[in-house]
């Protein structure tokens, strides 16, 4: 799984965990860059044209968000947000504002990586792929059709549209808001509705409906159907 | 050898040591012989040695020797007060407080101020800036002394209205007399150097005289002379010198709404400077005086004004309204004040009244064993204002009326029966119409119903028959007797009623304060104890009440009548009361402009605030010395209640922050010992991985490894509950209330417990119909966590969790049932305290935080939590939050 020839840029004020990220990234065989705050990291943008950028939210000048929002206003680069347990507002704020997926500090090598495969393999195949294959559970967009275990399972329209945003977007978070939107169309704000799908969708396709396998919850975030790595 | 008297050393050394600035007068004995001038003079002596002196106010009268001393000093600007569309200069007593120099000149100490000021008199000016520690240098025409006043008006015949009491000038340090011959003064009066000519013609014929002028100098030295007395008797007190004082008098005078009044005030000051003495001034209240006219009120409180602007302690009694029992209050209240002398005014009735109704001189005289009694001569003064006709009705007249129903009554029995009884016995009829009269419509109508009962008895029943000759004489003296008989028993009856009355309103008074100390009593708190105060006053007094307490050494109006506003000058008002622990406000001497009295909230320890009463709702009249009385109780009774409630909040105050200083030690120590101890293992797995020389094998590495990754796991947990329990500390957790799924809310916390809980064995049990439940959901899998780290802590490797939800009582009911060893039933309540950690042998990690950070969280939701023992062994944690919306 190495790979050659990723450019990475890491951007973090805090000189030990660029550090870290250099150290464990380069081992991996990824070019690191790096900027310890947000102007920096839109000059790196710029001269260095990453894949990828690796980007902190409490900087010292512009905040993580604000990096992200003028970011995206002309490069489509992936972005991984890094972040406290406590920020849950700030994670959200990001990720709406275009930002692909976040870690919460402290973090493992393992997850960053697992992570940063999900964002780039979505940039690579972006085109929907007809049969989607997690551990027993199996989606065919082109039939329409779920199995666990070869075992066809009803679902209701808005349970199989939740469900096919979700493997569309398998691996990565998706806000509540971005679900909401995705699924029932712009301006619908019911956390209700969305808590009781996720929580039937659980039980028809979780082996263990409390300890959900396919169906994780991002605490105070979102929702991610887990890949298995 | 005779030793200083302790008090009198300590007196004299207070009065050297007191910070309090230092008075000095100029004395003169009539405007222009050079006191201005003189005071200038002292002013350029002390600059010249370098003291710090500032001219607060001088008027120079335009005089050119005067104006030209007067340059060369720093003048302080003068305060421009509006006054009917026009401006009147005042000193401005707030810049010279703000300047502070170590002397201030004020000129003319008499002065009264325009009205709006802050003190109606400039001497009261004074006495603020003495207080805040400035020196006073001031000047005083003697004619302004209070108690010269009359003397003054009887010499030269002029009434001066601007006067200063002399307690004012006997505080002052020093009193420089400024002399000039008469002769010389009427000299310089015409040349001009005084007034302008046409006044000085004016003023030269009509005060100017050189009778006059003799006089009032003679005054001005003598008054001075006495001072220099005094204060060669104090010194020769202080250095125990024996001399030829005599043992300390002590006067008192008798004071009425009469005229006369004023006089022997002011007689008795001069008798109590000449002997030395303290003096007392005493107003007997009599039941009579609840129907005393507002004029007559006005008065006495007056004269008991002057008598302390004089100097005397003032002091009002009550006593029924006999004279016996107003001559006995007399002498019980001088007997109990050790007086040796009192002072009482010549009676003003005409001789035979005395002689009929006796006076109160001639008790005094008769009741005093061994206190002088001295007899103030009235020389001409005015009758009474017509309001004290003294033929006045004393009852309505509809009392009149039944007074002669009752006789033509008494009347009816001799027409039927009269033939056959002796009109003797008809007599008696008649006489139970006087005492009926007397015992229920009063004085008057019981003397008319003896005055028409004899005439009756006399017209109808004796012979000659229809008319008022008397053939035999022995009824005479049955005429007199039924006279006299009416009047003595009205006379009791009144008297009775009167005590009565007395006794009613005193009980209600006494009722009164003990209703208000009783409710103050059982208030646990300020607010209730403000709440009944202002009640209690507003009831008894029925006027507007304001309650200001001192917040961070401002006041603040901490309960008020409804309608009641204060605007900024009523609070500066109040604040000034605050400040000087003194009244003020309307009907009082200082600010009277203010719409409220003020009364300071003293209490031994100092004032705590202030309360404020506004008009009464009908009339626009001050306080009766009774009210006053009342209200100062009620202020007392308010004052230590207040204090009480404040001593109380500064206690759980002080022990409260006793409690969280040690907890946070506690804390501290349990902290830091619970982030090293993760650091050991952490760190000593990364150098034995760093260390070449260690040959590790694959499954020692691992276990390092492993081991190291849970303790920082465990690390970031701490760190976690730290800035949770910080920020609820704060107050900075907001809440964002959601409706979340339950089997989700125990599968993300067991999500986020990691491997430690994938190897356990937890069983969830949730309903497939549980409703979603509102909370904020990040928060609440923190409780989750919290609650399950504890269950997986205390419970063996191999035993389940078992975690629930249900419905109980629309509440939602999360329970996380573990088999552990359970908690000491005592402790059940106390598991949540913070630091609290359940006694176990082997030393089991954490902070004990977890479980009072989760109480927190729970409560800011609004739900419960508690532990219990869990039925077979273990405990059980129980979540409890509402349902609905």
């Amino acid at each position: 799984m190495t790979q050659t020839n990723q450019r990475i840029l890491v951007v973090d004020d805090e000189t030990p965990i660029r550090r870290y990220l250099r150290a464990a990234l380069t081992a991996q065989g990824f070019t690191v860059y790096e900027a310890s705050d947000g102007n920096e990291a839109l000059q790196a943008v710029l001269s260095h044209r990453p894949d990828m950028v690796i980007l902190d939210l409490g900087l010292p000048d512009i905040d993580g968000i604000e990096v992200t929002k003028r970011l995206r206003e002309w490069s489509q680069t992936p972005i991984i947000i890094l972040s406290v347990h406590e920020a849950e507002n700030d994670k959200i704020a990001a990720l709406d504002a275009g930002a692909d997926d976040y870690l919460t500090k402290p973090f493992g090598t393992g997850e960053l990586l697992a992570r940063m495969r999900v964002v780039q393999r979505r940039q690579i195949t972006n085109a929907d792929e007809p049969v989607f294959q997690a551990g027993a559970l199996k989606m065919d967009i082109s039939r329409r059709l779920v199995t666990l275990d070869g075992e066809e399972i009803a679902l209701t329209p808005t349970e199989y549209d939740l469900l096919k945003t979700l493997i569309t977007h398998a691996g990565k978070v998706i806000t509540h808001r971005q679900l909401l939107k995705m699924v029932w169309g712009e301006g619908y704000d019911d956390m209700h509705i969305l808590r009781v799908n996720i929580s039937n969708l659980r039980r028809k396709i979780e082996p263990d409906a409390a300890r959900p396998t396919y169906l994780v919850t991002e605490a105070g975030v979102g929702y991610r159907l887990r890949v298995n790595s | 050898m005779q030793r200083p008297d302790p008090d009198e050393l300590l007196k004299n050394l207070h009065a050297e040591t007191h910070s309090r600035g230092k008075l000095k007068i100029f004395l003169g004995y009539a405007a222009g012989v050079g006191k201005t001038y003189a005071m200038l003079q002292a002013a350029h002596q002390r600059r010249e040695q370098g003291i710090d002196l500032v001219v607060g106010y001088i008027e120079t009268h335009k005089r050119k020797e005067t104006e030209e001393l007067a340059q060369g000093l720093e003048v302080l600007p003068r305060k421009q007060v509006e006054y009917r569309g026009a401006t009147l200069p005042e000193m401005d007593v707030d810049a010279v407080l703000a300047r502070d120099p170590k002397i201030v000149l004020v000129d003319e100490f008499a002065h009264t101020n325009a009205p709006g000021s802050r003190h109606p008199k400039r001497y009261q000016d004074v006495q603020e800036i003495l207080d805040a520690g400035i020196d006073v240098y001031t000047t005083l025409n003697i004619q302004h002394l209070e108690s010269l006043n009359d003397v003054v008006a009887q010499v030269t015949g002029v009434v001066v209205k601007e006067t200063v009491p002399d307690s004012v000038i006997d505080q002052a340090a020093e009193i420089e007399v400024i002399d000039l011959p008469p002769d010389e003064l009427v000299t310089r009066l015409k040349e001009g150097k005084v007034y302008i000519p046409e006044q000085a013609s004016r003023a030269i014929e009509k005060f100017f005289r050189k009778g006059n002028l003799t006089a009032l100098r003679e005054m001005a030295l003598r008054r001075a002379a006495e001072r220099v007395d005094n204060q060669m008797r104090a010194y020769m007190q202080t250095r125990a010198i024996p001399g030829p004082w005599a043992a300390t008098e002590r006067l008192l005078v008798c004071v009425s709404p009469s005229p006369l009044s004023e006089r022997l005030v002011r007689t008795t000051r001069r008798l109590s400077e000449e002997l030395n003495a303290e003096w007392f001034a005493l107003y007997v209240e009599t039941s009579q005086a609840t129907s005393m006219s507002e004029a007559k009120r006005e008065r006495v409180s007056k004269i008991l004004q002057l008598a302390e602007d004089l100097g005397a302690r003032a002091h009002t009694v009550t006593s029924s309204s006999s004279m016996e029992s107003v001559s006995q209050t007399v002498m019980d209240f001088a007997r109990k004040n050790n007086v040796t002398k009192i002072v009482a005014g010549k009676p003003l009735r005409p001789r035979w009244q005395e002689i009929l109704r006796g006076s109160l001189v001639d008790q005094l005289i008769h009741k005093s064993v061994d206190i002088d009694v001295y007899v103030v001569a009235s020389a001409d003064i005015p009758s009474l204002p017509a309001d004290e006709n003294p033929f006045k009705l004393h009852s309505p007249l509809i009392k009149y009326a039944w007074s002669v129903f009752l006789v033509a009554l008494a009347t009816v029995p001799g027409f039927l029966i009269g033939g056959r009884l002796e009109p003797t016995n008809l007599i008696m009829v008649y006489l139970l119409a006087v005492v009926i009269a007397a015992i229920y419509l009063g004085r008057g109508p019981a003397i008319l119903a003896s005055l028409l009962g004899v005439l009756a008895f006399d017209y109808l029943f004796i012979i000659p028959y229809s008319s008022f000759e008397v053939s035999d004489t022995q009824y005479i003296i049955t005429f007199i007797a039924l006279f006299f008989v009416g009047v003595v028993i009205s006379q009791l009856a009144a008297r009775a009623s009167e005590q009565a009355e007395t006794a009613r309103q005193r009980e209600a008074e006494t009722a009164e304060l003990y209703d208000l100390s009783r409710d103050l009593a059982s208030s646990a708190d300020m607010e209730s104890i403000l709440k009944q105060f202002r009640k209690h006053l507003e009831q008894t007094f029925n006027r507007t009440i304001v309650v200001l307490l001192s917040n961070e050494n401002r006041l603040e109006v901490k309960t008020n009548s409804d309608s009641l506003n204060l605007s900024a000058e009523e609070i500066a008002v109040a604040d000034w009361v605050y400040r000087h622990a003194e009244p003020a406000g309307r009907f009082t001497n200082t600010l009277p402009a203010a719409e409220l009295r003020y009364l300071p909230l003293k209490t031994a320890r100092g004032v705590v605030g202030v309360l404020g009463a506004g008009k009464p709702s009908e009339s626009n009249l001050d306080l009766t010395p009774a009210q006053r009385r009342l209200m100062e109780a009620f202020a007392n009774q308010g004052a230590q209640a207040i204090e009480r409630a404040l001593l109380e909040e500064q206690t759980q105050k002080i022990s409260l922050l006793q409690s969280a200083e040690k907890l946070q030690n506690a804390l501290l120590n349990s902290v830091s010992h619970d982030l090293r101890t993760p650091l050991v293992s952490i760190t000593g797995a990364l150098t034995a991985l760093d260390e070449d020389e260690v040959s590790l094998d694959e499954a020692s590495r691992n276990a390092l490894v492993e081991n190291a990754r849970d303790e920082a796991e465990r690390l970031n947990r701490l760190v976690g509950n730290l800035l949770n329990m910080t920020r609820i500390e704060s107050g900075a957790v907001k809440l964002k209330m959601e409706p979340c799924d339950a089997q989700d809310l125990f599968g993300t916390a067991i999500e986020q417990l990691g491997r430690r809980a994938s190897q356990r064995q937890i069983n969830i049990n949730v309903p497939a119909d549980f409703p979603l439940v509102q909370m904020d959901f990040t928060l609440m899998v923190q409780v989750m966590v919290n609650l399950l780290e504890n269950a997986l802590k205390y419970s063996p490797e191999d035993a389940s969790i078992d975690i629930s939800a249900s419905v109980a009582d629309s509440k939602a009911r999360f329970h996380i049932a573990d088999r552990g060893v359970g908690i000491p039933s005592d402790d059940l309540a106390r598991v949540f305290d913070k630091l609290y950690r359940a006694q176990l042998p082997e030393g089991v990690p954490g902070t004990g935080l977890g479980l009072s950070i989760s109480k927190s969280l729970v409560e800011t939701h609004g739900g419960t939590i508690r532990a219990l023992n869990r039925a077979g062994g273990g405990a059980i944690f129980e979540v409890e939050l509402p349902l609905g919306i």
